[in-house]
Order: structure tokens, then C-alpha cells, then sequence
């Protein structure tokens, strides 16, 4: 058995290159990107277990006579159908979701700017942050009656209650995004000669963005939740998902009002999950934040 | 010419107070052009107060600052670069706020200026998959792609290992020698400033005054081990050790 061997232990490792500076040993090792199917699956495990554990329990209790109205996930599933038969599901969802598109992107049109407006200006800052902070706290369904008085039943009345949903919170939401951006990367910025409009542009915004895609999400929230309540209280010409849920309760139907509810929840689950939390991991994966 | 307009960037009388606390006390200092210029003083002794005036970034509270050059570039201690940018793209953006309009050029400069600091390879890297000593030489790349006449840097290496440092200070002073602008750089480091500075200016603490300045006359590349600028270095820091004796007494 030779007793020296003079091979390198760790075969042909070279020493690391320290011609510009011994940092390269401190340098944080990207992690590998799974690729896209594994993550996939990944990102549906959770989901699709939540799904299973609620519908289980819920079959349990329907099982259990302990409620003895209480449909089965079956029975609600069998209303779901005779909805999308009788031709009243699908044009009763595409209300809906239009109204939130709609309603959501007239939100951001009005509230974004106006949220700059509050960072930019003092004076602006000092007058409206009550008032919208106070506008954030009130119900929707406090909003319906005044709406419905104002309006009469249209879609008018669905369409300013949505927006007085959203766009406090979207406009209070710019402000705080844009609050939190560290006064380092202002002042690099401001030295580098973005000021102005440019400072929005190269720093602020794209500094705010993460907060920014949260508020964005937070005033689809609101927008749809009180796109939901106007539906149930207003009747407006064409029915969304919303009426249905009032049908349900004027027919004293559990299996409609849970059909409609399992909807409407459906609905921002779906939203969460292809629209907002993609981009923003997107956002936040660039930046390192995520792990 | 007036004196005023040659320059650099100059304050005179300048003090700065924050509430009740006098930080800076009637600082005249005039930074000629192509000088670099080391400020040396204690921590909390009012030497990014100072910086910032000079870069405009805040105003003195009596006194003036007049500036010769354009937009100072500015490099921090931490590196403040833009985390949702690339490296490469970090050092174009600089390169665009200062009219570069092209974005081809801008490419190949920002590579360029990647690769005089070292980091040729680190164009399409995200800043947080960098190590500490290069998002220092990228923020370095940054500052460069301004093209300012006045560099203004605080305490850019304070927080790096020696040897990257080392490597740092040779890139800076290749830099300075080829373009020779005015650098202002800030350091506790009285080392550090005596290696770089073709002046060294002592500031005391608690109000902030010049307390004495040196000129460094040896020619770059310098030794570590030149026997001048140990017997420099020994010199500046027994007075910098009297100031802040003279303030533990206070
Ligand atoms: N924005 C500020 N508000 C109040 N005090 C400040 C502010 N900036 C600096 N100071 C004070 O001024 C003094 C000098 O600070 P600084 O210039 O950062 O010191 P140095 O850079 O020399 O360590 C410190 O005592 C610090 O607390
Ligand atoms: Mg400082």
C-alpha cells in the first residue's frame, strides 16, 4: 500500500481566483431553479390538500345528521350543474367577472394617481388621508343604500359601490408602498440625476413595486367584495353571482346559497392564485426576497 | 478666472446644526481639481454631514457651498444599488440619467466599466447573488458611468476584507490617475488615507472644525511599507488620538 500520495485530496480542484479580492469566497451561491412541472405540482400540493380536508369534513358533517340541512358537497355540485344547464351559470359569471375587470381597472385608473397625489403633496396628504382612511373602514353594505338612493337600481349604483370599495384602499395602499422606500436608494437616485418624474420612474416605483403589487391586490379584494355585496342587495337587469346567492336565500335553498358561496369563493381563490401570486413571487424572486 | 470658479467644489464657513447639536462648525475647505482629497475623522465627527453637503444632497445651515463641477457621483458605505436591476443594468442607469441616449453604447460601456472594476463577468447578476466586496465595485462602476469631475465617496471599503480592499484601492487609483477627477473620500481609516490621498484633512469631533490637513507628495503606486508614509501615518495618528482624548475629558 504506498504510504504518500500526492494527488490532490479533492481531484482537480483549483484555488479560487483572488485576483480581485477575497470576496469570491463570501459570494452567495445561486440556488438551482426547479424546473417548471416540478414546481407545478409543487405549488398545487398545498391547494388541492385545503380543497380535500374542507370537502372531507364537510361530507362528515353531512354525514353525521348532526345538521340535518346541511346539503352534501354532492347535492351542491348537482345545483352547480342544473345552473350551468338551465344557461343561468356562465352569463351570471361573466357579469360578474366583467363588472370586477371593469370596476377594478376604473379603481386603479382613479385611485393610483390620486394615491400619488397624497405622497406628492402635503397640503393633499394632511386633507384626504382621514378621509380615505375613514372611506376604507365603512362596509359596503353601508355603501348599497346610499348608492341605490343616489342611482336608483343600475349598474351605476353596482359600479360607484365598487369603486368607493377600492379606491381608498388602492390610493392609501400607493402611499404607504411608496412611504417605505429606504431614503439610501432615494439619495442614490437623486445623486445619479433622477429627480422629477424620472425619480418616479427609475426609483421610486420600481422600489415601491412589491408593496405596490400588494395594494393591487388588496383593492381587487375590496373591489370584489363589494362588487359581491351590491349584486346581493341591488338588483340590477342583468344577474351576476351575486343574485344567484339572493335567489338561493329567497327560495330558502342551503344547496343554492352554498353553490353560489363555493362560487364566489372559487372565484378569488382562482384570481389569487393565476393572477397576483405569480407576479409577485415573480417580483420578489427577482430581488432575492424570496427563498 | 476667480479662485471660486476653479474649484472643484469649495465651502466656506459652513456649519450645519441638527436641532440643538452644532455638527459642523465653520468648515472652509476648497477641493482643487483632479486632488484627491482623504477626510479623516472619528466616527460621528460629522464626516458624511459634510459629504453631503458638498454633494448638494443637503444644505448648510449657515455658510455656502459652491460648486465648479457638475453632479457630483456619490458612493455610500452600503452599496445602494437597485435590487431589481442587474449589475450591468445598475451601471447602464447611470449611464442614461447622465444622457447617454444609446442603449447600445450604454451596453458596452456599462461592460466596459464592469470590467475596470474586476467584474467582467457579472453583467446579467443580480445584485443579491454578489458578495458584499462586488456590490462595492459595482456601485464603484456605477459612480464611474456618471463621469463626474467630483467623485464623493463615504467610507466606501469600510466594511470589506484587506485583501479585497487592496484590490479596491488599486482599481480607484487607476481610475484617478488615467481620468483625474476630484475625489473627496471619506475615511476613519488613517492608513487607508494616507495610501490614497494626495491630501489628508483631520476633522474634530463635537463641532466638527478641520483640525489640521497634510499633503502627501509621494507619487502612486505607493508601498504599504514606504518608510514616509508609516512616519506620516504615525504623525496624523497621535493627533488624531489628542482629539479624541481632548473629547473623553469633555
Ligand atoms: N439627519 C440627522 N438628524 C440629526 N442628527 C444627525 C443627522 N445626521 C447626522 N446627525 C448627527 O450628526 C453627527 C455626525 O454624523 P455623521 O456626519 O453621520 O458622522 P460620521 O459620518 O463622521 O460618522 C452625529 O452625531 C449624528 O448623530
Ligand atoms: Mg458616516
Amino acid at each position: 500500500m504506498p504510504v504518500t500520495d500526492l494527488s490532490p485530496v479533492r481531484g482537480e480542484d483549483v484555488p479560487p481566483d483572488f485576483s480581485s479580492g477575497a470576496d469570491v469566497l463570501d459570494s452567495p451561491t445561486a440556488p438551482a431553479v426547479p424546473t417548471l412541472f416540478r414546481r407545478s405540482v409543487k405549488r398545487a400540493t398545498a391547494p388541492v390538500l385545503a380543497a380535500v380536508f374542507v370537502l372531507s369534513v364537510w361530507q362528515l358533517a353531512a354525514l353525521s345528521g348532526l345538521f340535518p340541512r346541511l346539503p352534501s358537497p354532492v347535492a351542491v355540485l348537482d345545483e352547480l350543474a342544473k345552473l350551468l344547464r338551465d344557461g343561468i351559470l356562465l352569463p351570471a359569471l361573466g357579469q360578474s367577472l366583467g363588472r370586477a375587470v371593469t370596476g377594478f381597472a376604473a379603481a386603479v385608473l382613479l385611485g393610483v394617481p390620486l394615491g400619488l397625489l397624497v405622497y406628492r403633496y402635503g397640503a393633499v396628504r394632511t386633507v384626504l388621508t382621514p378621509v380615505l382612511a375613514a372611506f376604507q373602514s365603512l362596509p359596503a353594505a353601508a355603501l348599497v343604500p346610499l348608492a341605490v338612493v343616489a342611482f336608483g337600481e343600475s349598474e351605476r349604483s353596482v359600479y360607484s359601490v365598487v369603486l368607493l370599495g377600492a379606491v381608498p384602499s388602492l390610493s392609501m395602499g400607493v402611499v404607504g408602498a411608496l412611504d417605505q422606500v429606504p431614503v439610501l436608494l432615494r439619495r442614490a437616485g437623486r445623486a445619479m440625476g433622477a429627480t422629477g418624474l424620472r425619480a418616479y420612474r427609475h426609483v421610486l416605483v420600481p422600489a415601491a413595486l412589491p408593496g405596490l403589487i400588494a395594494t393591487l391586490r388588496q383593492g381587487w379584494t375590496f373591489g370584489w367584495r363589494a362588487l359581491m355585496t351590491a349584486e346581493l342587495i341591488t338588483s340590477t337587469p342583468l344577474p351576476g353571482v351575486g343574485r344567484i346567492l339572493d335567489t338561493g336565500k329567497q327560495e330558502d335553498s342551503f344547496a343554492l346559497v352554498m353553490a353560489s358561496v363555493a362560487l364566489i369563493l372559487a372565484i378569488g381563490v382562482l384570481v389569487e392564485a393565476m393572477v397576483f401570486r405569480p407576479v409577485e413571487k415573480r417580483v420578489l424572486y427577482h430581488r432575492g426576497l424570496l427563498v | 478666472m476667480s479662485p471660486a470658479t476653479t474649484a472643484a467644489v469649495r465651502l466656506t464657513g459652513a456649519t450645519k446644526t441638527f436641532g440643538d447639536a452644532l455638527v459642523l462648525d465653520g468648515i472652509d475647505l476648497e477641493v482643487a481639481p483632479g486632488e484627491f482629497l482623504c477626510l479623516l475623522g472619528a466616527s460621528g465627527c460629522g464626516k458624511s454631514t459634510l459629504l453631503n453637503l458638498l454633494a448638494g444632497l443637503d444644505r448648510p445651515s449657515s455658510g455656502q457651498v459652491s460648486s465648479g463641477a457638475g453632479r457630483p457621483a456619490l458612493m455610500f458605505q452600503d452599496h445602494a444599488l437597485f435590487p431589481w436591476l442587474t449589475a450591468g443594468r445598475n451601471v447602464e442607469l447611470a449611464l442614461q440619467l447622465a444622457g447617454t441616449a444609446d442603449r447600445a453604447e450604454r451596453r458596452a460601456e456599462a461592460a466596459r466599466l464592469l470590467g475596470l472594476v474586476r467584474l467582467g463577468d457579472a453583467y446579467g447578476k443580480r445584485v443579491h447573488t454578489l458578495s458584499g466586496g462586488m456590490r462595492q465595485r459595482v456601485a464603484l462602476a456605477r459612480a464611474l458611468a456618471q463621469g463626474s469631475d467630483l467623485l464623493l465617496m463615504d467610507e466606501p471599503f469600510a466594511a470589506l476584507d484587506a485583501l479585497t480592499r487592496d484590490v479596491l484601492h488599486e482599481v480607484l487609483i487607476g481610475v484617478w490617475e488615467r481620468r483625474r477627477p476630484s475625489v473627496v473620500f471619506v475615511t476613519h481609516d488613517i492608513r487607508e488615507a494616507v495610501r490614497l490621498g494626495t491630501r489628508v484633512v483631520l476633522l474634530s469631533s463635537r463641532p466638527g472644525r478641520i483640525a489640521r490637513e497634510w499633503r502627501v507628495g509621494i507619487p502612486h503606486p505607493r508601498r504599504a511599507e514606504d518608510a514616509t508614509l508609516l512616519g506620516l501615518a504615525r504623525e496624523i495618528s497621535r493627533d488624531l488620538r489628542e482629539e479624541v482624548c481632548r473629547h473623553a475629558r469633555d
